[in-house]
């Protein structure tokens, strides 16, 4: 695979979009949440520019990877690579949260393109799981992604996951952690702390690699590289910022919950060059 | 019961090879030839209810029938957001198997009584709640398990609880069997406490006192039609389940009844009042000191007519 500038400008491009149609929607629908799904915007574009096998002409194509976002909350951002996707019509986005909408504000498997709802954490990884084993079963190739998050990790169900995942060395699941270290009342590290989580998910018998999650390069190289080590399933944790391209939003709790008013959304929009 | 379950789902599973078993280490004694025969679809996940549940779904959502599998309340309620979020709202085809319901472990304590598994198993959206009384039952329940698309609760009984029907019987989902007929009172019960009404049936027949018997072996969806006709046509309804008195068979049975505007002379709820269990004994002691057992229910239906 030839690395150019190109797709590299066009991941960071459509990071970009993301974050300003989860601004724009979670500003017209007046929910929270943005801070979560600006932390992933990077992953969601390496995902849908450069890893996922998916069709939007055929959603449930059955020979697509399948990626299942256990951190429901962040919903908006992947509705946002979706409709950019043609998934479904881009109007829908500012029809999140509102009454009578098409999208609501945790992911929701009615919407085209989405493999499985969540919004309750810790029960992304279990049913991937479950979706790895009816793969290899079949003998099939496409690979089962889980994005979670912090919380996700706090959650036992995560934890039940990751030792049966290990156990049945399912090497065509791939988790990504986004990482940013700050959950819904405060840092990771004060709440409930994961470190040394590299070690913890070594230990269990899973392939990490950890990245730089705003830095495409690095994202693209680790999600195309499952399974990290044949009979392990791999993990990428990814380190990014919550909040990430506002700067008053950047690494702040607050932003968990929060979303922006008329003033902040006009300047984040500024600060992300977005007009 | 649990035999016969587990040697129908082994024979179905031999000519379906969608069917997999995903238990949370119980079943010992029971599930090793399903084990043996299909090691590929067949996962132990350890003491882990909820990623016991996700991955059923997981299986299930690619096209699969996922079984989980494992006694009273562990498959139900620790991982009942995983049952609901998961399997119900994508109405998947997991189907989530109990070995004994109500007080069978009896002296194993509170932990082990399933005591309020169909309230709250049929309260959920698309979930089928299924309790079959006896082995012709059971077999049946279970093939009828496997061919309805989407999530099922089955209470499958714990011993070798007798027969009930005497004769073949049509199963189907939904619809009630009725065991015997009469005009005086219809007892309908939900799963393997029926031997206790049939046995209550029996002496009250001595005294020309003639019951109804109905295996109401789903109660979700209810059949509506037997519960109103019975209504109308004994005007005395007793329910019987081995079952918290809330939100039970007995519930759904008055719901029935209300909606329709039908109003049995009499009604009467048997089932386990509204606390825990913390009496110390066996299945049929317990099942006496709670008024289910057959002597019991054969007096409260006396009482009952002569009120």
């Amino acid at each position: 695979m030839q690395v150019t500038e190109t797709w590299v400008q066009q991941c960071s491009r459509l990071a970009t979009t993301i974050r300003s149609h989860c601004l724009r929607m979670t500003h017209h629908g007046k929910s929270g949440h943005v801070g979560s799904m600006l932390s992933m915007a990077e992953i969601l574009a390496v995902l849908y520019e450069r890893i996922l096998r998916v069709d939007p002409a055929r959603p449930k194509w059955p020979e697509r990877d399948r990626l299942i976002l256990s951190k429901g909350h962040g919903g908006g951002a992947l509705y946002a690579v979706l409709a950019e996707h043609g998934f479904f019509p881009g109007e829908w986005l500012m029809t999140y949260y509102c009454d009578d909408g098409k999208l609501m504000g945790h992911i929701s498997h009615h919407v085209p393109g989405v493999e499985f709802s969540t919004g309750s954490l810790g029960h992304g990884l279990p049913v991937a799981v479950g979706m790895a084993i009816a793969a290899r079963y079949r003998s099939q190739k496409h690979k089962i992604y889980c994005i979670v998050s912090d919380g996700d990790i706090n959650e036992g169900s995560t934890w039940e996951a990751i030792f049966f995942a290990a156990q049945h060395h399912l090497d065509n699941l791939m988790v990504i952690l986004d990482y940013n270290r700050v959950q819904a009342l405060g840092f990771a590290k004060d709440v409930l702390d994961l470190e040394p989580l590299t070690e913890k998910l070594t230990s269990s018998h899973w392939a990490v690699r950890e990245v730089n999650g705003h830095e495409v390069l690095e994202l693209e190289k680790a999600l195309s590289g499952a399974p990290f080590e044949p009979g392990k399933p791999s993990w990428v944790t990814a380190h990014t910022i919550k909040g990430k391209g506002v700067s008053f939003m950047e690494n702040t709790v607050a932003c968990h919950y929060g979303s922006v008013n008329d003033e902040q959304l006009a300047q984040a929009l500024n600060e992300l060059g977005v007009h | 019961m649990r035999g016969v379950f587990n040697q129908a789902l082994l024979e179905i599973a031999k000519n379906d090879d969608r069917i997999f078993m995903v238990l949370a280490d119980i079943g010992y004694g029971e599930i090793e030839p399903f084990a043996e025969a299909f090691p590929d679809r067949f996962f132990n996940v350890g003491v882990a209810e909820q990623n016991m549940t996700g991955v059923a779904c997981g299986i299930a959502m690619e096209g699969n029938i996922a079984i989980t599998y494992s006694i009273a309340n562990f498959p139900t309620l620790r991982c009942l957001e995983q049952i609901r979020n998961d399997a119900c709202y994508h109405n998947v085809n997991v189907k989530i198997v109990i070995i004994g319901g109500g007080l069978a472990y009896g002296a194993l304590g509170m932990s082990h009584q399933a005591t309020e598994d169909i309230a709250i198993m049929r309260s959920l959206p698309n979930m089928v709640v299924v309790a079959p009384c006896d082995f012709a039952e059971a077999v049946a329940a279970t093939h009828a398990m496997i061919e309805h698309s989407g999530p099922l609760y089955y209470r499958c009984g714990y011993k070798k609880e007798p027969d009930i029907h005497q004769q073949p019987i049509d199963f189907e989902l939904g619809r009630a069997i009725q065991v015997r007929d009469g005009t005086d009172a219809a007892i309908i019960f939900t799963g393997t406490i029926g031997n206790q009404a049939a046995a209550a049936v029996e002496e009250l027949e001595k005294d020309g006192i003639h019951c109804r018997l109905i295996s109401m072996h789903t109660v979700k969806p209810l059949d509506k039609e037997c519960v109103i006709a019975a209504a109308k046509e004994t005007g005395a309804i007793i329910t019987l389940e081995e079952h918290n008195v809330s939100g039970g068979l007995g519930g759904a049975v008055a719901e029935v009844l209300l909606d329709a505007g039908v109003q049995p002379k009499k009604f009467l709820r048997l089932a386990i009042p509204d606390r825990y269990v913390s009496l110390v004994g066996s299945h049929e002691w317990l099942l006496d000191r709670f008024g289910l057992s057959a002597p019991k229910i054969e007096a409260s239906v006396r009482q009952l007519l002569a009120a």
